[in-house]
């Protein structure tokens, strides 16, 4: 998929970063190239992702969704992952990657706090320092999250300026990182970032297709029609899709949040780092998104991503709010799984699918949402009334 | 011509014809004028809330074109648009540097764009106390005119004390080229100005010129620039002096 120049994906990707930290990006990527293949890197973190993290995850048949008898729904069960989401399979790949490099401490981002929580989780593990960016407005509708990490020993540093969510997390995290770069790894949690950051993250969460793959195989005898996963940065769906990239007959759909839909309705653009399909203006300001889930609230994606809705070989759609909300209330009362609502977004879409096996990577649990889509609920209640 | 240079940052706004006449004649020798991004990554709290507010203003490029032309009729000291990729990107580099040029920018700088990138643009190179020395060779063949120092390893803003990574960064540069060297971040003080000056060519001041602007107008600015003409001057002097 890589494009003939370094660090891009055809048109997109790169690294637009200050001068400073191009050393440190160096750094990372001879790093990576030299680790990622590396027994004394990989059996440690496969021991880890095994006793730890609790992979493999099942692949679970839904058979209570509706339409289940002309339609096999799998879900990839991310959500029965250590910590309740994908997000640890970055985040420890990384901490290994960071202790290798000789840093001392972790600076983290986060939206809905998925990520902050397996950052936390990892440096307490590895005995790094943490801390981790994260927008006031995520910290009021994710509390939760905000307890787990200080829990775990991270430090939440509150960004109180701009959209307050994911968007200004990440630019104050790198500015952190400008300037601590001699001893602090960036851990990033999604596919997003300057070159190598989506690459590595890309190689990290390629463990759940993989598994994903084989687990199908096994199950039905063949692939699946069509791979279905949300797109917020992007780094389940990317995870997801790997292993199905040379299957050209299989269909891969990403889901956006209908108010964040950098694929669908955004322009080439630069943000944090890369080029990439962004939600901006004429003038290349970037916009600001809402979405429901605050994991998906984010105006740019993955520079992969861009490049395979460019070359047709995944397509990207929306779901709304409603839409999430309904799925994640269905598959609880139907399967009693309550699901984060970013893959609400994504098993929203597959319920529409006209498919006969489709696989729908469920990233994350939804303990986390509860708060959100029970208010959401009292409102309507209200309503009625 | 005393050789050290006092470089003024404004962002583009209404008042910045104004400011920049009086940065202008009470000293200094270049100016930057700010083209505000919404997502500004090198920029600390002043120069990021500075930007969100021109932006609220509907400072957009074009008017940030138009600005930079209404300044450049009121002085005749060298302007360099400092700005971020997303907007190159938006409205084409190619045309951007025409466009700048006919309002009359005599040169440019993109806070995200490393040495490497876009080799077709023209432009002030940055160099960091951590970059190598290849890279602060190519930085010096490639830059326009002179280098840009970043006396510290972090985003734009006013420090306490002057960077100690500054003394090593301006004796590693020198070594790669002749060019001048002017250093920026973290220089808010006269005091500061002048310790940077007597190990470089010249300082750049962003975050504490936006702030004294916009708490005293160009009166007070006038005031700030004088006391950090003064103290750049004072170091030439003893220089030449000790010569």
């Amino acid at each position: 998929v890589n494009g003939e120049r370094s660090g891009y994906y055809g048109e997109f990707g790169g690294a637009y970063v200050p001068e400073t930290l191009v050393p440190a990006l160096a750094q990372l990527e001879r790093g990576w190239e030299q680790l990622r293949n590396d027994p004394s890197y990989l059996e440690p973190l496969q021991w880890l992702q095994r006793t730890y993290a609790g992979r493999p995850t099942p692949l679970y048949r839904a058979e209570r969704l509706p339409g289940a008898k002309r339609r096999r729904i799998y879900l990839k069960r991310e959500d029965l992952c250590h910590t309740g989401a994908h997000k640890i399979n970055n985040a420890l790949g990384q901490a290994l990657l960071a202790v290798r490099l000789g840093k001392t401490r972790i600076v983290a981002e986060t939206g809905a706090g998925q990520h902050g929580v397996a950052a936390a989780t990892v440096c307490a593990r590895f005995g790094l320092r943490c801390d981790v960016y994260m927008g006031e407005e995520d910290m009021r509708r994710q509390r939760s999250n905000v307890a787990r990490m200080a829990l775990l020993g991270a430090e939440v540093r509150p960004v109180r300026f701009g959209t307050r969510t994911l968007k200004e997390a990440t630019s104050e995290a790198i500015r952190d990182w400008l300037a601590n770069v001699e001893t602090t790894h960036y851990l990033i949690g999604s596919a997003v970032g300057p070159h190598p950051y989506p690459r590595i993250v890309h190689d990290l969460q390629s463990v759940i297709g993989r598994e994903a793959r084989a687990q199908i195989l096994e199950s039905e005898g063949r692939l699946p029609d069509a791979v279905v996963a949300c797109v917020g940065g992007g780094s389940n769906a990317i995870g997801i899709f790997s292993a199905f990239i040379d299957d050209p007959h299989v269909d891969l759909i990403g889901v956006e949040a209908e108010g964040a839909a950098s694929l669908v309705r955004g322009r080439p653009a630069i943000l944090h780092g890369s080029r990439s399909s962004v939600l901006a203006d004429e003038d290349g300001q970037i916009l600001s998104t809402h979405s429901i889930s605050a994991g998906l609230d984010y105006p740019g994606v993955g520079p992969e991503h861009a490049h395979l809705r460019d070359s047709g070989r995944a397509r990207y759609v929306t779901a709304t709010d409603d839409d999430a909300a309904a799925a994640f209330r269905l598959l609880a009362e139907r399967e009693g799984i309550i699901p984060a609502l970013e893959p609400s977004h994504a098993l929203a879409h597959a319920l529409e699918l006209d498919a006969e096996v489709v696989l729908v990577c469920l990233s994350g649990r939804g303990d986390k949402d509860l708060a959100i889509v029970l208010e959401r609920s009292g409102a309507e209640a209200t309503l009625a009334t | 011509m005393t050789g050290k240079r006092v470089c003024i940052y404004l962002m583009a706004g209404p008042d910045t014809p104004a400011l920049a006449e009086a940065a202008a004649l009470s000293g200094a020798d270049m100016l930057e004028i700010g083209f505000p991004f919404s997502d500004p990554l090198a920029d600390g709290p002043v120069v990021r809330r500075a930007a969100e507010r021109a932006l609220a203003l509907g400072m957009r490029t074009a008017a940030c074109l138009r600005c930079l032309a209404e300044v450049r009729a009121r002085v005749s000291v060298p302007l360099i648009p400092m700005t971020y990729a997303s907007i190159l990107e938006a409205y084409g580099y190619g045309r951007f540097v025409e466009d700048a040029g006919r309002a009359g920018a005599t040169s440019l700088i993109v806070a995200d764009l490393p040495t490497d990138a876009r080799p077709d643009v023209r432009r002030v190179q940055l160099v960091a106390p951590t970059t190598p020395p290849e890279r602060i060779r190519m930085a010096a063949e490639w830059t326009d005119g002179w280098l840009y120092l970043v006396s510290v390893t972090g985003p734009t803003g006013a420090r306490s004390v002057l960077s100690g990574q500054l003394p090593a960064l301006a004796e590693r540069a020198r070594m790669e080229t002749d060019l001048p060297l002017l250093a920026g971040f973290g220089i808010s003080t006269p005091h500061q100005a002048a310790a940077a000056a007597s190990l470089t060519d010249g300082i750049v001041v962003g975050s504490m010129a936006i702030h004294i602007a916009a708490q005293s107008g160009p009166a007070g600015l006038r005031r700030f620039v004088s006391s950090l003409r003064r103290a750049v001057d004072d170091v030439a002097v003893h220089a030449m002096g000790e010569r």
